[in-house]
């Protein structure tokens, strides 16, 4: 009963949420939360890496700038149907993760991290350089990919369908994780010697994990290029990709439910001290107050969010 | 089954390993002696795989795996247990098990289906946990296990790989008497089914389990002979079972 209860009662907020905010006038709210959704899916594939493959990539954004940026230019070329451009920039997100995956692999620990946050950057300066599509300025979207046959400019539309995509990830990576292969990723995370001793060829292993993780992280990135309707290199920058591991951390590494958490706190915390109605003109030191408070968790809460609220293991 | 021929590995300006020609045959427990620092564990990092060889040649079961990947020599039925525990530590008794023995039962790149709902590999991993006493234990996380149980898991993986040959790197290491003989029991039952190539300090162990003794010293195997004759053997004893026999 109580199992249920738990899966119901978050999954019955989400869904009336938009419906609640609508009755009070409060449409902006309806966006802001899209957009934790769309994080939501982003900090869950970097979680399948770090949390649960244990490679620490610092280089995420890469994939999911990759995928923001291919509806942007596909939309800029005409092409705006989401069966075509979507499918890209997962397929376009992956391919990229392929590359960086198979080279970075190849190191372990610190030179993981500085090697995918290396390509990270790399590929941050390709867009910058990109004169044809905006350069440093970027590219505006006209209008959020079509092809569903409701517009999805309507808020309430779009919410639902990142939603309903959000759901779908999440049910597929639950799903991965309990496999034979996600066995073997977690293995790997706890002992790679002992893994490849027990006879699995460990770097295919991390590799597909890796990629998976990209294609993910590609989505999420169109459905950002459609949510701010505009897309730009700062998607791609180190920044992006240390958010994107501060709502991991923040959420719990290696937790289910970490990615989602984290993205949902960290983007809350932002807009509550950013604003001025909280701080007043102090809401200019935003950063301070979600700071202290990310301390506090990682000193009291290592486990991160979902892992405190977690039953503790045998 | 296992044939060494000139086996070589140099670290840097150091011989690790000198020109190493050594047969295990089917059905034989043969034990690697040596004092600390001889080249043993590198000579089974060679075997497993994981450590490279500069010259030499390793033949198991007529195929020549000199050049193969770790993981493919364990598929041939070639599998290892470390000096220095290694097992996943967060993982339950029967979840090591289990991915052990699932490395060699089919695909494991399975994406969707639950690998809890797999009956075999889960019975699989109860008989062995069985067989190395830890059926108790099952539920327990690997870190909460006492030294000597660690040591039995560490060496139940090898077995749930279900290998032809098994490679022991001092599985007696740190263990007090009592889990000693526990551990000397679980390989004489083994032998029965498995090889093994056993490198121990223990040589009270040593002489009880093994048929045949390679003493290894500075990187060269000195001696191969049953444990009656390397009693005897005088170069062995000077270099190295001295002291210990002489008492």
């Amino acid at each position: 009963m109580s199992k249920v209860l738990k899966v119901a009662f978050p999954l019955g907020i989400v869904i009336v949420f938009p419906l609640v905010m609508h009755a009070m006038d409060q449409q902006f709210y309806i966006s802001f939360a899209t957009r934790i959704l769309i994080y939501a899916m982003a900090a869950a594939s970097l979680n399948l890496v770090l949390g649960y493959g244990g490679m620490v990539s610092f280089g995420h954004a890469a994939f999911f700038g990759a995928g923001a940026y291919i509806v942007g230019i596909l939309a800029f070329e005409g092409v705006t149907s989401l069966w075509i451009s979507w499918p890209m920039a997962i397929a376009v997100a992956a391919l990229a993760a392929l590359v960086i995956g198979a080279i970075s692999l190849r190191t372990r620990g610190v030179y993981f991290i500085m090697i995918t946050l290396a390509f990270a950057q790399m590929m941050y300066y390709v867009f910058v350089s990109l004169k044809a599509y905006g350069g440093d300025d970027g590219l505006s979207l006209s209008s959020r990919s079509t092809g569903l046959g409701v517009s999805l400019s309507n808020d309430f539309a779009w919410y639902y369908l990142v939603l309903v995509l959000l759901g779908i990830v999440l049910f597929l990576l639950h799903r991965l994780l309990h496999s034979r292969f996600g066995r073997v990723i977690e293995a790997i995370r706890e002992n790679e010697t002992r893994a490849t001793a027990v006879g699995y060829p460990v770097y295919r292993y991390k590799l597909l994990c890796f990629v998976i993780s990209g294609a993910i992280a590609g989505l999420a990135g169109a459905l950002i290029a459609n949510q701010t309707s505009y897309v730009g290199p700062a998607l791609l920058h180190w920044v992006q990709s240390g958010t994107l591991m501060i709502m991991v951390i923040l959420g719990g590494v290696g937790r289910f439910w970490g990615g989602p958490v984290g993205a949902g706190v960290l983007l809350a915390l932002e807009e509550l001290f950013s604003g001025s109605a909280l701080l007043g003109s102090y809401s200019l030191h935003w950063q301070l107050p979600v700071g202290i408070i990310l301390l506090a968790v990682v000193m009291f809460a290592p486990q991160g969010i979902a892992g405190a609220f977690a039953k503790k293991p045998q | 089954m296992l044939s060494l021929r000139n086996l070589s590995k140099r670290f840097g300006g150091v011989v690790a390993v000198d020109g190493v020609t050594l047969d295990v045959a089917a059905g034989e427990v043969h034990a690697l002696i040596g004092p600390n620092g001889a080249g043993k564990t590198t000579l089974i990092g060679q075997i497993s795989g994981m450590v490279g060889c500069d010259a030499g040649t390793i033949i198991f079961q007529d195929a020549d795996i000199t050049r193969a990947k770790p993981h493919e020599r364990v598929r041939a039925g070639l599998a290892r247990s470390y000096q220095i525990t290694s097992i996943f530590r967060r993982f339950s008794v029967l979840d090591n098990l289990a991915l052990a023995v699932q490395a060699r039962s089919g695909s494991s790149f399975s994406f969707w289906k639950p690998v809890a709902a797999e009956r075999a590999l889960f019975d699989e991993a109860r008989a062995i946990a069985e067989e190395i006493n830890l059926g108790a234990k099952l539920g327990f996380q690997a870190s909460t296990l006492a030294h000597g149980e660690q040591r039995a898991l560490e060496v139940g993986l090898a077995l749930a790989t279900r290998p032809k040959l098994v490679l022991l790197d001092e599985p007696m290491a740190g263990m007090g008497p009592e889990e000693s003989n526990r551990m000397i029991a679980l390989i004489g039952r083994i032998r029965a089914q498995v090889a093994v190539l056993l490198v121990e300090h223990d040589m009270d162990a040593v002489f009880r389990l093994a048929d045949r003794i390679s003493v290894m010293v500075n990187g060269r195997l000195i001696a191969t002979d049953r444990p009656e004759k390397i009693r005897l053997n005088p170069e062995v004893r000077k270099a190295y079972l001295g002291d210990e026999l002489a008492a």
